[in-house]
């Protein structure tokens, strides 16, 4: 399993536009891919549950990836977060 | 006549007949089902029509109000094409044996019951979203057209609430205005109304009597008036009218150049104050920002923004800016301007005292934050940075050496910038007068001409005593501009005024006749300025 921790910059927090492109960056791999935020869990395909999350600006995310591409995913996603969040 | 107050969200007066708007309340039966396959089967063609239908409004809503507007509705399909939202629905559909509208009706009142429920205003206002896409694939489902042609005649619509989707399909030409009881500033109801200059309210007490009736809102004052009387009604007629004039200006001078009739151009910028009046600059059609003031950061917090926080802000104005010129001025705190956390000591005379560019060069570390995160939002578009308060060629000699050190701790750094600009403010007589000096060492100058004329007049601006004798057409201040102007000339820089005096029509072809190369003034100026511009001969 590999993992990165970020803190949430956007003004908004990861709010419906990202979660949205987010789920469609997840879904090209085959790892789970979860977020962690303030002790609840969510699989970041999961646009909804996502937003259910809450993480507002200055929070602090985990990112978890598991599988046979996780190394690629794992990328991936910290190029997005620090890209759009 | 009746008087209400509320929340304004586009600052625009309306008067017309008022349309009350009531969504067609769904009336979804539970009904029971043998063929769940056959529903889901229901569902996801009705989905995907859905999905269809908000690719078309997305490609509408592009074109009337923009890209980042029109996202939306790309959200609301990433939305519906959610893991959970379908779950819940194939799941209700197959464990209760129920039709999909059923299925789809709660699946979507669970999940606003969700936002609702969050303590973030933005995330509760997703509520309203989650509804809206229920909402159409129920329609779908149960065969109803959508008819949003709801309006024939120009009328103000009056609501309990208005989804993003049917702001949007509502006919502009025929829609006056709008008055909500729910909603918030936030919403992207409330972001549309404003892209699309419509007067709205939110917050207001409705009530279905007034269908039919006649109304006015101010959308400058928050109020609405109901069946308002003769007078109330000339008053905002007046006003109505006004407003009609600056539109036509608008739509006469939009795109058009900023050139005098002898062909010179002139550089019309504008004046801004925070992030949010961007908006307003490109509405207005300004070619660049001429003084972007960096005090907001600073005074909204209650401790130091950080060099990340200042990026963001700079990044945001620039790369909206799309490539055109944002001017950028340093820190002017002090004198009328005060921070707490600043713990600055009670001054005698602060006009004269411990300010602006004085703080900079005293406290390098709050200077070279702001020049770093200038200097990396520079890598974004055309940015320059000016200084205020300038009044020695050795103060310009040090900042410049300031700004060339934090140029080469980011490339050490492998960080990017572009191309900046450095310009100066003239607002002190003695810039002025060394003005030949000072020219070999900038970029540009930019004349501050309301400290200036204090400066020059010994009249202290906030003493309304002295009011009567405050000329800002003084020919003391006339002339030091004029030689501000030549000196920059002499050394090949522009010269601009960005002080009041920039906007005051009765000047412009004054200062063209003097060489000036750009006036920077707020946004609302833009074209009024932009008409005498090309009525005018630069010789």
């Amino acid at each position: 399993m590999k993992e990165f921790s970020y803190i949430i910059k956007d003004e908004i927090g990861i709010h419906a536009r990202p979660a949205g492109l987010l789920a469609k960056e997840a879904k090209a791999f085959t790892s789970k891919i979860t977020i962690e935020v303030n002790g609840k869990n969510a699989d970041v395909t999961r646009l909804m549950a996502v937003m259910g999350l809450g993480a507002k600006k200055g929070d602090e995310v985990t990112i978890r990836a598991e599988g046979e591409d996780e190394d690629a995913a794992i990328e991936k996603m910290k190029g997005f977060f620090e890209r759009l969040l | 006549m009746k008087q209400y107050s509320g929340k304004t969200i586009f600052n625009g007066v309306a008067i017309g007949k008022i349309l009350f708007y009531e969504k067609k309340e769904q009336q979804i039966k539970r009904v029971k089902t043998e063929d769940t396959e056959a529903e889901i089967k229901r569902y996801e063609v009705a989905k995907q029509k859905a999905i269809k239908q908000l690719k078309d409004l997305y490609d509408k809503a592009l074109v009337d109000v923009g890209e980042a507007n029109a996202m939306i509705f790309d959200v609301h399909a990433m939305m519906l094409e959610d893991t959970d939202y379908n779950d819940s629905v194939y799941n209700i559909i197959n464990n209760e044996g129920v039709n999909a509208e059923f299925a789809v009706a709660t699946t979507g009142d669970n999940f606003s019951i969700m936002f609702a429920e969050m303590d973030d205003e933005y995330f509760k206002a997703r509520a309203a979203d989650v509804k809206d896409i229920s909402e159409r694939v129920i329609d779908v489902l149960s065969g109803n057209t959508s008819d949003n042609n709801i309006i024939s005649e120009p009328v103000i619509i009056v609501a309990k609430d208005l989804a993003p989707s049917e702001t949007v399909q509502m006919d502009k030409t025929k829609l006056l205005g709008f008055v909500t009881k729910f909603g918030s500033s936030n919403s992207h109801t409330a972001i549309l109304a404003r892209t699309m200059n419509i007067p709205a309210l939110i917050g207001i007490e409705i009530d279905s009597e007034w269908n039919g009736k006649t109304a006015v809102i101010d959308g400058r004052r928050g109020l609405l008036f109901i069946e308002p009387d003769e007078d109330t009604l000339e008053k905002y007629k007046a006003e109505i009218e006004k407003d009609e004039e600056a539109k036509k200006l608008l739509t006469n001078l939009k795109g058009l150049k900023d050139e005098t009739l002898d062909g010179k151009q002139i550089k019309l910028y504008a004046n801004i104050g925070s992030v949010a009046d961007v908006a307003n600059v490109l509405a207005n059609d300004a070619t660049g920002i001429g003084l972007f003031r960096s005090e907001f950061l600073y005074l909204e917090k209650t401790d130091y923004p950080t060099e990340e926080e200042q990026f963001q802000v700079y990044k945001t104005v620039v790369q909206n800016m799309a490539g055109k010129k944002v001017v950028i001025r340093t820190l002017d705190i002090g004198a009328d301007k005060q921070v707490d956390y600043f713990n600055m000591d009670k001054e005698e005379n602060p006009a004269m005292g411990y300010r602006a560019i004085r703080i900079c060069l005293d406290r390098l570390d709050i200077f070279k934050t702001q020049l770093r995160a200038l200097y990396r939002a520079s890598a974004f578009g055309s940015v320059a940075i000016m200084f205020p308060m300038i009044i020695s060629v050795d103060e310009v000699i040090r900042i410049k050496k300031i700004c060339e050190e934090i140029k080469y701790e980011l490339s050490s750094n492998g960080i990017d910038y572009g191309e900046v600009e450095l310009g100066i403010m003239i607002e002190t007589p003695a810039a002025v007068m060394i003005s030949d000096l000072l020219a070999k060492e900038v970029d540009f100058f930019s004349i501050g001409t309301n400290d200036l004329t204090q400066y020059t007049l010994a009249i202290d601006r906030q003493n309304s005593k002295l009011d009567n004798i405050y000329d800002s057409h003084h020919e003391a201040v006339l002339r030091m501009i004029q030689m501000v102007i030549d000196n920059g000339h002499k050394e090949g820089i522009w010269v601009g005024i960005c002080g009041e005096l920039g906007a005051d029509t009765t000047l412009t072809e004054t200062f063209i006749k003097m060489g000036i190369d750009e006036l920077s003034v707020s946004p609302s100026f833009i074209l009024p300025i932009r008409k005498i511009i090309r009525e005018t001969k630069s010789m």
